[in-house]
């Protein structure tokens, strides 16, 4: 264990942000998801670095911390775009014409999932839930819901987000 | 017990076990893929689905997880109810959607629990036509190969390496279709554990690297029963030869020794076996000349002439099996013969046998260590000096968290559930050592001290226990603890080099007893057969051997593998070897070239462990046989049989040994050795149908072609006249002795899970009982006895010095193996920050020992005593002397690593 002093990656206003999120639980690995969370608010993604910072401040296994940080969708572990689209593709989202709805914004953005367009203005991610089933099909670009949501409204809505 | 059904079969199995568990140990095939023996249930892969009826009248039925229902008096289920089975042919359908068609060159092919588990569930054609998944696959180090597209994700490894053994740096990556197994980036998998992962992973994800580098099929793996001669803790293995090379090394079940699972030095330690620096010829020099080859009956002739005469000193070895020493103190005389071990360790094996035989504790077994709720380990490393047993150290310490989930009435092979209720609690393990080990993490509590006050607290402790001392002190706690747990475990042993630890860990487990409770004591020897040697004794120490020979009292010796200059003061050995060379012969039978054999006038070449048969005494005392694997190349021999030549030469009536089994019957005629006879079924054993056990499997391919290169005439087959296995693939496994087989598989089952159906129920003992013989059986009744704490003063200039142990490296055979020098690191003296100051000395720096004539590189660690000096074990630090020793930085000294660079 003889790292260098990786804490020195991340700023004190996501150090004290990350304290205060640790003050209110049992132990310091339990504030992974908020410590993750506070610093991507902070960058707009995980980096390799950050988390290995993120580990030792928690002090937990960088191994144990990715773990945690790939499973969630909303955990960005590569730079992603001014805005992130995430689309809906589990079960109710399908039924309702969830994968039409994808292909009209792949075509719309001239990206696959998974790609930022060029002017770094949006990434496409699907999503295998977004816990909107009544509105489906649903997709949520960065907080925003919007659905249930028509092919012909797909311009308006990203539109809106610059 | 309950009586259940299944399918129509009525059996009684444990109430509130699992059905899996419940079936297997019917030895009735069922799938499963994420239950594990050791790792419990977790329910996840959905692959061990059966149909429960409510009933009798229930037709119906209803889809259960076997692996996650508790059996109940009357229980009826079904596993071949057609909803069950299509469920189950589904759930594999699913699992091969991404898999990749690659079984032809996969190593896991043949033996692989997927494979398996596909045929028994009858998914027979691919459906999915869409593209599969691929991944990138990372580098894991000299160990383990990686292939990650053939994962189904069943966290068998993850739950293993993470959860089981501790290991920090294996996860599981992603969610749902895109669940990565590996680490955050490509590097050396940490555990010490992780070779494992080739046998619990079910597919061929994790692979052993150095068998893929010369590979063969399991089913044209030869083998026999053996012993890992990694070190004392004696584990069951089986090694895999073909074309007369050691392939590969596998667990091999044992229900008290080690289980399941191996360390790492055991399962890649073992390549020395085909190392280029094997002795493979017999030798002669004179003067300073080069050895010339001379023939076998040469270099017998040689050794007859020296069983004549009593001119001559011999010494054994803790590495050679109890029959090669004993043979050779036969040859010699008994006051001739020297077990081999320096001076100073010789005194702290003989105080184990004594400590163990005067009944301060029980001697438990390697894997009842688990079972213990309160463990103090003083002084030992144990995760360097015995490693499998550091694996056990860690399940004991969830004792708490099962004791918890009982409380809750949760099942204990509801893994994930008594890990979610239990939030990590631990059951209180006190670790007193020189240096953090790798146990630290788990430890309730932790100091690093130097030895003597180690022995000091632990006397503390004792005094504690037995109601003196202050009960606020960390001693008192200590004591306390132990006293209040239904299963206390000491653990101490020969490690840090000092008697007075094993004495306090006595008087601990002493005063337990006294105090009315039933401590189990577990002292760690160093090496395969250090308590085998040290059993049978022998009338020299090394010192007073080689001063006999400086001296002219002796003109010859016989040395057997050994390398003395690991053993005994390097400038005593040099002086003792130069006069004999001088006076008479220096003959050396090793299976290695080493220091020892450069200073010969004769070589002998001996057998490694897989190439003869033999008995080892692991640390509690177990004598367990290991058979030969494969043939050596002549002139290589098993030591036993050139001793035994040369004794039938000379005319000894005492050495008319025609076979092995005489020697053990004459050597199990010494004190205490009686039971030697009745460690395993000696040559005359037959299997099933009053057959040989073959050595190879049924399938094995080519025998008529494996040698058509050098002749087409199919070869015969040689005869084994020592032991009961053939050479060859005719025969029956095993009978009446469970562990007389020399490989599991079961029809249906290939892969290495098949261990089931040969056992007499899951994770319980081999069919036929657990194998070996314990040589010390608890005293039963004896006063406990008292160890006092004995005075030492220890004054004076320069350093003390403790020998570290490092699982890769210290060992000497195992530190011979590629994949184990690749691993390994090298040569450390360990100092603390004021020390390495005062020597005007920095990390990385070169630290000499004159009086070693040997320098090493420096580690600043402040957990290190002022005035101590931990000198890691190996080929540069073998021998270390007693009393203060001065140090001085080394200008000259260059890392191995820069002398590689500078090449
Ligand atoms: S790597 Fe092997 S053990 Fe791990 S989840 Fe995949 S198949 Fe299971
Ligand atoms: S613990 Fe010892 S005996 Fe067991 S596998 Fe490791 S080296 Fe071999
Ligand atoms: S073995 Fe039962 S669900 Fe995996």
């Amino acid at each position: 264990m003889s790292e260098p002093a990786f804490i020195d990656v991340l700023s004190q206003a996501e150090i004290d942000a990350i304290e205060i999120e640790v003050a209110h639980l049992p132990d310091r690995p339990s504030a992974a998801i908020d410590a993750l969370l506070i610093v991507q608010k902070h960058r707009g993604w995980v980096s390799d670095e950050s988390l290995a910072a993120i580990a030792r401040l928690l002090g937990m296994s960088a191994a144990d911390l990715d773990s945690i940080a790939t499973f969630y969708n909303l955990i960005y572990r590569k730079p992603v775009g001014r805005h992130v689209v995430m689309v809906c593709d589990s079960v109710s989202c399908y039924v309702m014409g969830g994968e039409s709805l994808m292909m009209r914004i792949r075509r719309h953005l001239g990206i696959e999932p998974g790609e930022t367009t060029e002017d770094g203005r949006y990434t496409l991610l699907p999503c295998v839930c977004l816990g909107a089933c009544d509105r489906a099909p649903v997709i949520m670009v960065d907080d925003q819901l919007a659905g249930p949501l028509a092919e012909s409204d797909v311009e308006d809505v990203l539109g809106a987000f610059e | 017990m309950a009586r259940i059904e299944v399918d129509g079969i009525v059996f009684e199995a444990r109430e509130g076990e699992n059905l899996l568990q419940a079936c297997l140990s019917q030895h009735l095939d069922l799938p499963y893929f994420c239950w594990h023996p050791s790792l419990g249930s977790v329910g996840a892969c959905r692959q061990c689905a059966v149909i429960q009826y409510d009933d009798e009248e229930d037709e119906r039925g209803r889809l259960v997880m076997a692996c996650m229902t508790p059996v109940q008096e009357g229980a009826r289920f079904s596993v071949d109810a057609p909803g069950a089975a299509g469920f189950r042919a589904s759930v594999i359908e699913w699992l091969m959607e991404n898999h990749p068609h690659d079984c032809p060159v996969c190593e896991e092919g043949g033996e692989c629990h997927l494979q398996d588990m596909t045929v028994m569930s009858g998914h027979t054609t691919r459906r999915f036509h869409g593209r599969k998944k691929t991944w990138r696959n990372q580098d894991l180090g000299p160990f383990i190969g990686h292939e990650m597209n053939r994962c189904i994700t069943c966290y068998r490894c993850t739950r293993f390496y993470h959860d089981y053994a501790g290991g920090k740096d294996l996860q599981a990556f992603g969610s749902r279709s895109r669940m990565y197994f590996g680490r955050t980036a490509d590097g050396v998998l940490e555990s010490e554990f992780a070779g494992n992962l080739v046998e619990v992973c079910p597919t061929g994800v994790f692979t052993d690297k150095p068998f893929s580098q010369s590979y063969s099929r399991k089913w044209d793996l030869g083998s026999a029963p053996s012993i890992c001669p990694g070190c004392a803790v004696g584990c069951n293995i089986s090694p895999g030869e073909r074309f007369g090379r050691l392939k590969r090394i596998h667990n091999r079940y044992h229900g008290e020794v080690n289980g399941y699972f191996l360390c790492d030095r055991g399962r890649f330690g073992s390549h020395f076996v085909n190392a280029e620096n094997r002795l493979r010829r017999c030798g002669v020099r004179v003067g300073d000349e080069e050895f010339q080859e001379i023939e076998g009956l040469e270099a017998l002739a040689v050794l007859t002439d020296l069983a004549g005469g009593g001119n001559v000193v011999g010494i054994g070895s803790p590495r050679a099996s109890i029959e090669d020493n004993f043979a050779l103190m036969q040859l010699v005389g008994e006051d001739q013969f020297c077990a081999g071990f320096s001076s100073d360790e010789a005194v702290l094996n003989e105080l184990i046998v004594d400590i163990y035989r005067s009944g301060a504790g029980r001697v438990p077994t390697p894997l009842e260590i688990e079972n213990s709720d309160a463990v103090l380990v003083l002084g030992e490393d144990v995760l360097n000096s015995a490693p499998r047993l550091a694996l056990s150290l860690r399940q004991s310490v969830r004792n708490e968290s099962l004791r918890l989930a009982e409380g809750a009435r949760i099942p204990l092979w509801q893994d994930a559930g008594v890990r979610g209720h239990a939030q990590g609690a631990l059951s209180e393990l006190f670790s007193l050592t020189v240096l953090p080990t790798g146990l630290d993490d788990i430890a309730a509590h932790v100091e690093h001290l130097p030895p003597e006050q180690i022995a000091r607290h632990g006397h503390a402790i004792a005094q504690a226990v037995a109601g003196v001392g202050a009960e606020e002190s960390a001693s008192g706690r200590i004591a306390a603890a132990l006293k209040s747990a239904k299963r206390p475990l000491i653990v101490s042993g020969t490690g840090c080099g000092d008697g007075e630890v094993m004495r306090a860990a006595a008087a601990v487990s002493s005063a337990l007893r006294h105090a009315g409770s039933d401590p189990a004591l577990l002292l760690t020897a160093l090496e395969v057969n250090s308590l085998g040697a040290t059993l049978l004794g022998g009338g020299l120490g090394l010192d007073e051997a080689l001063k006999r020979l400086k001296n002219g009292a002796a003109d010859n010796v016989i040395v057997l593998e050994n390398d003395l200059y690991r053993r005994a003061d390097p400038s005593l050995v040099d002086a003792a070897l130069e006069a004999s060379r001088r006076n008479g012969r220096v003959l050396v039978a090793d299976l290695i070239e080493t220091r020892t054999t450069a200073n010969a006038t004769h070589l002998i070449p001996v057998a490694a462990y897989a190439e003869t048969l033999g008995t080892f005494v692991n640390l509690e005392g177990r004598a367990q046989r290991f058979y030969q694997v494969f043939e050596p190349r002549a002139p290589v021999t098993s030591a036993w049989q050139w001793l035994g030549e040369a004794g039938r030469a000379a005319g000894r009536n005492d050495m008319r040994w025609q076979h092995f089994d005489t020697v053990v019957e004459t050597c199990a005629s010494r004190p205490g050795l009686e039971a030697l006879r009745e460690v395993a079924p000696g040559a005359d054993y037959r299997g099933a149908g009053g057959l040989r056990i073959p050595r190879e499997t049924h399938r094995a391919s080519g025998r008529t072609a494996r040698n058509a290169h050098i002749d087409v005439h199919e070869r015969k087959t040689p005869v084994d006249t020592e032991s009961p296995f053939s050479f060859s693939m005719e025969g029956a496994q095993g009978g009446a002795v469970g562990s007389a087989r020399s490989a599991v598989w079961a029809p249906g089952w290939n892969s290495n899970q098949s261990v089931f159906k040969f056992q007499d129920e899951v994770g319980g003992a081999l069919i036929g009982g657990s194998s070996g013989i314990r040589l010390f059986e608890p005293a039963h009744g004896v006063p406990a006895p008292s160890y006092a704490m004995s005075q030492t003063s220890d004054e004076g200039e320069g350093f003390r010095l403790i020998p570290l142990h490092r699982i890769f490296g210290s060992d000497e055979l195992s530190a011979m193996s590629p994949p184990v020098v690749e691993r390994g690191g090298a040569a450390e003296v360990v100092l603390n920050r004021a020390d390495a100051g005062r020597l005007g000395a920095r990390e990385g720096d070169g630290i000499r020992c004159d009086l070693l004539s040997a320098s090493a590189a420096l580690r600043v660690d402040d957990a290190m005593a002022v005035g101590h000096a931990g000198l890691v074990v190996g080929e540069t630090f073998g021998w270390l002397p007693r009393g203060r020793v001065v140090l001085s930085r080394d200008p000259d000294f260059r890392s191995s690593q820069e002398l590689i660079a500078r090449e």
